[in-house]
């Protein structure tokens, strides 16, 4: 009888892995795309995607749920690639330039962000999606109208014909690749951008590392009981606060990363859908609201980015059409989002029957000193 | 250690809540040290206290208090606890702050963690610093070792009894260094008496260390055991304050209360005649952790009170909360030859049966609400009581006066002290809060309640008001009864019959008549094995 209760345990806690599974799967034959190509995918999207969906662990880790507020981080990492082109610095000098220019502006970023989600405790997720409409509002008033108008623009290559604001379009030729070809290697057919993988590797270490310092431990207090935690003197507030600039500059560096890999940007919405697909990732991964690892991210980067590849030529070889794929993709990418929240909801309130049972067994108790608090 | 000055005195501290006096004009010294035991009737003020004490936010919020505390004395004045542990005052809560994900050591040193310098340290400061893991466990094990009991250091929280929690706590308060005074307020209220013991033991060995001890507690006798001194509070007044030595448990329960407490007067059993088989219960299991029942079987009859005993961990716990649906059980229960499932607490209500849990906090009260509301609330949810239809049965609204009545009555009959039926739950002290607890499921008038250790944490006084109100419910509304306590004393007072349980099965049913000795052969086990060995001879 346990062993059948594990067993149901096990497939609830892993529901959303196992049916991206599935689907993966069963999308692949009809896809008719060669393993070798798929892998070739893969590889390049590990390397494009995995920086921005690590950027979402330590506010999970924090409590504070998924950090829809890393789009802040985005636009910071933009707007350094916006002026690393301004200024012509290419190569991985102009990577490193807009990363040095995105920091305190992601900083920055962070930090109002923190801000906000501190008076919104409890309701950080969506907080963060709003707080991301409202300063893309503030972007897009910086970049469509102030530059070239008030702040000076030195190249009239990346301005619109009017004279201000930036194209809607840029071309990031400068700075195209150059972190994934700063150190390539070609290995039987495929290509690995190595240096792109030692990047995300010091940051899976850093990661690590990070959760045994005191600033980790304290995270981790926060998100377990937030009141335990102030009551012990833990700067609660702060460190939530930390938490977010942290995963805002990650996302600003990851945003470069992606970036510089897609070779283009999409001035006015490159960001609309960073986290929205990091989060998306990172869920079918089989992280949760409250609980998250680095194989999460790395699962669930692949698992997400196959169906991605695949689902255009199935749909296309299915039903004659690659928008179907496309819808599909769009379509899998909110049901995820929602699915894993549902079924979190759900687990969640099963966990809470256990933990009460927990606390049954453990108190055998007086009443609470009512306003002990 | 006479000869040294008070560490601490309390100085002719008043408190009032919006005009109802709690405390007036106490004082009393304590030295280093020193076990002082603090006893009074529920509502009589120690929390507040110590609250006081300790700097709690609430005491502020509600208009302060008059009066001086000082230590080595100098005036303090806290406006936050963080200041009061700053000069050295430590507190156990009765609701545990502890991170229940977390370790015990982690617990210990939650904040005050071990740490080796990194190389950010330069940059982003002390936070940088990498936790020093071996070090944190040797200063938690130390600190248990202070406690003199055996603790898990890496054991999460969340899977510890009780009285573990309570030793991590206390553990915790002992690690700060500066701690010179530690406050306890009903630690033991949810221990059972041999983790009890071991607590007391603890206390001494801290004493011996130095550090004075402030210790409340509803167990007169555990006062007596463990304190240097007592103080008394009675109406807010101190009107006692001597050494230990020399005074019993029954002078301090006078004092307590202004009269001499009998001692019990219900007489139970008096050989009734009861009516049909009311409940049945063949082999039940519960799957309740340290609690487990293996295989028990009795039935009750209408009318009757049948009283569940037996040592600590023995299963008798498991028994109601089995039945009533909250722990895994099996076997079968009836309720008037009619089978009532076993996973489901709300069809055990919508049968007749209710339940009073031994934890008042999980199954608790709605804090933020009314008193009158909290009685009423299981009746209205399962019974639709005190719902009025109105616009033709339209709409259905609360019967205020319905409710205000029964409170009223509640609070008359189990002398719970309020100032109103519509104070909120979370003002009442917490032994008044329990009295709640009691009437909540008086107030649905079940065919069949179970009561699992009504008088926990309920002063000396008030003890016989709850077993009198069990009495006449059970004779003026023929309720049938089945109550579970660790008190033996209690279950002989009311009940017509009284169950053993031993390793989770019943040792054997007693009249409340029957000899001491008996009872304890019962709960020995030794009964049992005597069985064992017959059959295996
Ligand atoms: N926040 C509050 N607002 C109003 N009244 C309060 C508040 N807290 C406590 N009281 C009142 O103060 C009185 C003393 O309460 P206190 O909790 O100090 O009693 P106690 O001695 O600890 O009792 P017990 O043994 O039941 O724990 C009670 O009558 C209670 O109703
Ligand atoms: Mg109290």
């Amino acid at each position: 009888m346990s062993g059948k209760k594990s067993l149901g345990r096990f497939l609830t806690e892993n529901a959303v892995v196992i049916l991206f599974l599935l689907i993966t799967i069963a999308a692949i034959p009809s896809s008719g795309l060669s393993i070798q190509y798929i892998l070739q995918e893969m590889i390049t999207r590990l390397g494009r995607n995995t920086f921005l969906v690590l950027a979402l662990i330590l506010p999970i880790y924090a409590g504070m749920g998924l950090n829809f507020g890393m789009t802040l981080g985005a636009m910071s990492g933009q707007l350094g690639l916006i002026l690393a082109i301004n200024f012509n610095v290419g190569g991985v000098e102009g990577l490193a330039f807009a990363a040095l220019l995105g920091t305190p502006v992601s900083v920055l970023m962070g930090y109002i962000c923190g801000s906000v989600l501190n008076k919104a405790k409890g309701r950080e997720m969506v907080t963060g999606y709003m707080l991301a409409f409202f300063i893309n509002g503030i972007y897009q008033l910086v970049i469509l109208y102030m530059m070239g108008a008030i702040f000076p623009i030195r190249s009239p290559a990346i301005l619109l014909s009017r004279g201000y604001g930036i194209r809607n379009t840029l071309n990031l030729e400068g700075v195209r690749q150059s972190l994934d070809n700063l150190l390539m290697l070609r290995l039987g057919g495929y290509a690995l951008p190595l240096a792109t993988f030692i990047v995300i590797a010091v940051l899976c270490a850093f990661v690590i590392w990070f959760k045994k310092t005191k600033l980790g431990q304290d995270m981790r207090a926060v998100g377990h009981d937030m009141t335990v935690a102030e009551s012990a003197g833990v700067p609660v507030d702060r460190t939530r606060i930390i938490a977010i600039i942290i995963s805002t500059v990650l996302a600003c560096y990851g945003q470069i990363i992606f970036l510089q890999n897609m070779g283009n940007m999409a001035t006015y919405n490159a960001h609309d859908q960073t986290s929205f697909f990091a989060v998306a990732a990172i869920l079918v991964g089989g992280a949760s609201v409250k609980k998250a690892s680095i194989p999460n991210v790395f699962i669930g980067v692949i698992l997400l980015h196959v169906l991605f590849v695949v689902t255009p030529r199935a749909g296309q070889n299915l039903f004659g059409s690659a928008m179907i794929g496309e819808y599909f993709r769009q379509f899998i990418g909110y049901g995820v989002i929602a699915l894993s929240l549902v079924l979190y909801a759900w687990r969640a309130r099963k966990d809470a029957l256990r933990a009460r049972e927990g606390l049954r067994r453990a108190s055998i108790a007086a009443a609470p000193e009512g306003a002990a608090k | 250690m006479g000869q040294q000055g008070p560490i601490l005195s309390v100085e002719h501290v008043s408190k009032e809540f919006y005009g109802n006096v709690v405390l007036n004009d106490v004082c009393f010294e304590l030295k280093a040290g020193e076990i002082l035991g603090l006893v009074g009737e529920n509502g009589a003020g120690k929390t507040t206290l110590m609250r006081i004490l300790f700097g709690m936010p609430v005491i502020a919020e509600t208009g302060g208090y008059k009066g001086r505390i000082c230590l080595d004395g100098q005036e303090v004045r806290f406006s936050s606890p963080f200041d009061a542990l700053d000069s050295g005052i430590g507190m156990v809560h009765q609701e545990f702050s502890l991170i229940p994900g977390f370790t015990t050591t982690e617990n210990i040193v939650l904040n005050r963690e071990s740490m080796r310098p990194s190389i950010l340290n330069d940059v982003f400061g002390d936070r940088m610093s990498v936790l020093d893991r071996p070090d944190m466990r040797k200063r938690a094990e130390a600190a248990i070792a202070k406690l003199g009991v055996k603790l898990d250091p890496d054991l999460l929280i969340s899977e510890m009894p009780v009285g573990h929690k309570q030793f991590t706590e206390i553990a915790r308060e002992i690690t700060r260094t500066k701690t010179r005074i530690l406050v306890l307020d009903e630690p033991t209220a949810v221990l059972t008496e041999s983790e009890a013991e071991v607590l007391l033991a603890a206390l001494r060995n801290i004493a011996k260390l130095g550090i004075a001890i402030i210790f409340i507690s509803h167990r007169l006798r555990e006062v007596v055991d463990v304190a240097d001194r007592v103080v008394v509070l009675r109406d807010g007044l101190a009107i006692k304050d001597l050494p230990v030595a020399g005074v019993s448990v029954r002078d301090i329960a006078s004092w307590m209360v202004g009269r001499t407490v009998a001692a019990d007067a219900v007489a139970g059993g008096e050989g009734r005649e009861f009516g049909d088989e009311l409940l049945k219960v063949e082999g039940l299991w519960v799957d309740m952790p340290g609690e487990t029942v293996r295989d028990v079987s009795f039935s009750v009859r209408k009318g009757e009170i049948l009283g569940f005993g037996g040592l600590a961990g023995q299963g008798k716990l498991g028994i109601p909360n089995g039945i009533m649906g909250l722990y895994p059980a099996g076997g079968s229960v009836g309720l008037r030859g009619k089978g009532v499932p076993l996973d489901s607490p709300r069809a055990a209500l919508e049968a007749g049966m209710a339940f009073v849990s031994e934890d008042r906090r999980g199954v608790g009260l709605l804090l933020d609400e009314s008193l009158d509301w909290n009685i009423a609330f299981t009746a209205m949810q399962v019974q639709g009581a005190y719902l009025r239809p109105i616009l033709g049965g339209l709409f259905k609204i609360r019967d205020e006066a319905g409710m205000r009545k029964l409170t009223e009555e509640y609070v008359g009959a189990l002398d719970i002290k309020c100032t109103s039926p519509k104070q909120k739950a979370k003002e009442l002290s917490g032994g008044n809060q329990q009295k709640i607890c009691l009437a909540k499921a008086f107030a649905v008038k079940p065919d069949l309640l179970f009561v699992s250790e009504p008088t926990r944490g309920i002063d000396v006084g008030a003890k016989k008001l709850v077993l009198d109100t069990l009495h006449r419910y059970n004779r003026e509304y023929g309720t049938t009864i089945v109550m579970v306590s660790s008190e033996l004393e209690e279950l002989r007072a009311i009940c017509d019959r009284i169950a053993i349980v031993d390793e989770g099965r019943i040792a054997g049913i007693l009249p409340p008549t029957a000899e001491l000795p008996e009872f304890g052969l019962l709960m020995s086990g030794l009964a049992a094995r005597n069985a064992r060995e017959a059959v295996n001879a």
